[in-house]
């Protein structure tokens, strides 16, 4: 018997793609939540050099990182693949996902999430021409990221998908619109309803809550 | 006829890099280990050349590998395209667990080091100082790491010592220019791989100048901090 545990934190996006890859491959493991302002030991010990979620255990020993999570994931599972064989494929679904996480290019979505005035419109030009980028020359005229069907990468913009429209919602202001930006639209549609991925998605009202505070929070920090 | 052969062979592999860059010296460092034929094409980043532009038009970086006309850029996905073509002397271990240590300490490399081995050259004050107590934190990580082997990779280099790589020649360059010792007695194991490391052939071969390297690790640190 395996034991797999995730160590997440709701409603992280890197925690998402960790179960989105083992719920895809029909791989049972255990969730465990962490309160990131109250770490438990079980996470410091897991990953004791970044202290982050979200963290992999499998059969006692730990790995930290998604990105390289769902690598291990996909050579451990090998069944329903989200990478495509060959290697340069391969090497392109790697590049988007490194792209993806690259803290450059999160910042305009960050700003986006929790900026005010000037910088926020900044940040919504900025991160509109990130999705404009996503959809020109990651997704193509493919489906998915992964072409006919799911991939890592899918699973790394997952976000987008899983809580973009939240963010929007409070903030007021719709970047990813079906005018402009209509396959990618789409592909947030289809991602949504994917079988196994429809089922583990943040709730509306939930999301909608934690992110209001979150944005509150983060603007009374800066106000003081 | 064999030259032809051998000229075809070094047509369908180009590596764009600069001389300096330690994201393309671990590319370098790859297909050596693989005795894969290329060419290199040493870029001027000030003024880069229509074909780097053409073939990495999102980041507009170095390296980035050609092979058989097809781009890839990234130095890490570089380094793992490499190994999944050419599967002589292997980079990666076969064991997913091991395969996922060896990415992790590369990404650490890379996201964690490198950054606080800059911050601490290029700011000043307080910040230099914050950047120093991260550089020994990060430092402390590595040296675990290499308890009970001989190199990242074990008894053979692989992707995290490719990626740790160029720390074995920086890290005297800033000790140098600096005056400042990052790598000492505590750190006994990382001294060691350091050593090691730059003692194999195919990285001793493989190093930029190291004049070369102090005086454009001078000027950019006189750019910091400029005397007043």
């Amino acid at each position: 018997m395996e034991e797999v545990k995730v160590l997440g934190s709701w409603p992280s996006p890197y925690g998402f793609r960790v179960q989105w890859a083992l719920e895809l491959k029909g791989v049972e493991y255990e969730y465990i939540d962490e309160d990131l302002f109250n770490k438990s030991d079980m996470l410091l010990k897991y990953n004791p050099v970044h202290k982050k979620i979200p963290v992999l255990v499998h059969n006692g020993k730990s790995i930290a990182e998604s990105a390289v999570i769902l690598e291990y994931i996909e050579e451990t599972w090998p069944q329903n693949p989200l990478l495509p064989m060959d290697p340069y494929e391969r090497a392109m679904a790697r590049f988007w996902l490194n792209f993806v996480d690259n803290k450059d290019k999160a910042a305009p979505f960050v700003s986006f999430f929790i900026g005010v005035g000037e910088e926020h419109e900044k940040a919504a030009k900025e991160a509109k021409e990130l999705l404009t980028i996503f959809e020109e020359q990651g997704l193509g005229e493919k489906k998915y990221f992964g072409g006919e069907e799911i991939g890592m990468v899918d699973l790394a913009m997952g976000w987008i998908a899983a809580s973009l429209g939240v963010i929007e919602e409070i903030v007021d202001v719709k970047i990813l619109d079906a005018e402009s930006l209509p396959r990618l639209h789409a592909w947030v549609q289809n991602f949504r309803a994917y079988p196994v991925i429809k089922n583990n998605l943040p709730d509306h009202d939930k999301l909608l809550e934690n992110y209001t505070k979150k944005r509150e929070m983060f603007l009374a920090s800066i106000a003081t | 006829m064999k030259d032809d052969i051998a000229n075809n062979m070094s047509e369908e592999v180009k590596l764009f890099k600069t001389w300096s860059t330690p994201y393309g010296l671990r590319v370098v460092w790859a297909l050596k280990l693989k005795g894969i034929q290329y060419k290199a094409i040493d870029e001027d980043l000030s003024n880069k050349s229509a074909l780097l532009l053409r073939f990495n038009p999102v980041h507009k970086k170095v390296p980035v590998l050609v092979h058989n006309g097809k781009p890839i850029s990234e130095s890490l996905v570089i380094l793992e395209y490499i190994d999944e073509t050419w599967k002589q002397n292997p980079i990666l271990p076969e064991d997913p667990f091991e395969k996922a240590r060896a990415r992790f300490w590369g990404k650490f490399n890379d996201e964690k080091l490198i950054p606080s081995i800059w911050d601490a050259f290029s700011r000043e004050g307080k910040e230099q100082e914050d950047a120093f107590v991260a550089i020994m934190e990060n430092l402390k990580f590595v040296e675990e790491e290499l308890k009970g082997k001989k190199f990242f990779g074990g008894e053979k280099i692989g992707l995290a010592d490719l990626a740790f790589g160029s720390l074995a020649n920086l890290i005297y360059v800033f000790e140098e220019l600096t005056g400042l010792k990052l790598v000492d007695e505590r750190y006994p194991l990382l001294s060691a791989w350091m050593q090691k490391f730059s003692e194999l052939p195919i990285i001793k071969d493989n190093w930029p100048p190291h004049d070369k390297m102090i005086i454009k690790y001078q000027a950019l640190y006189e750019k910091y901090h400029p005397t007043k």
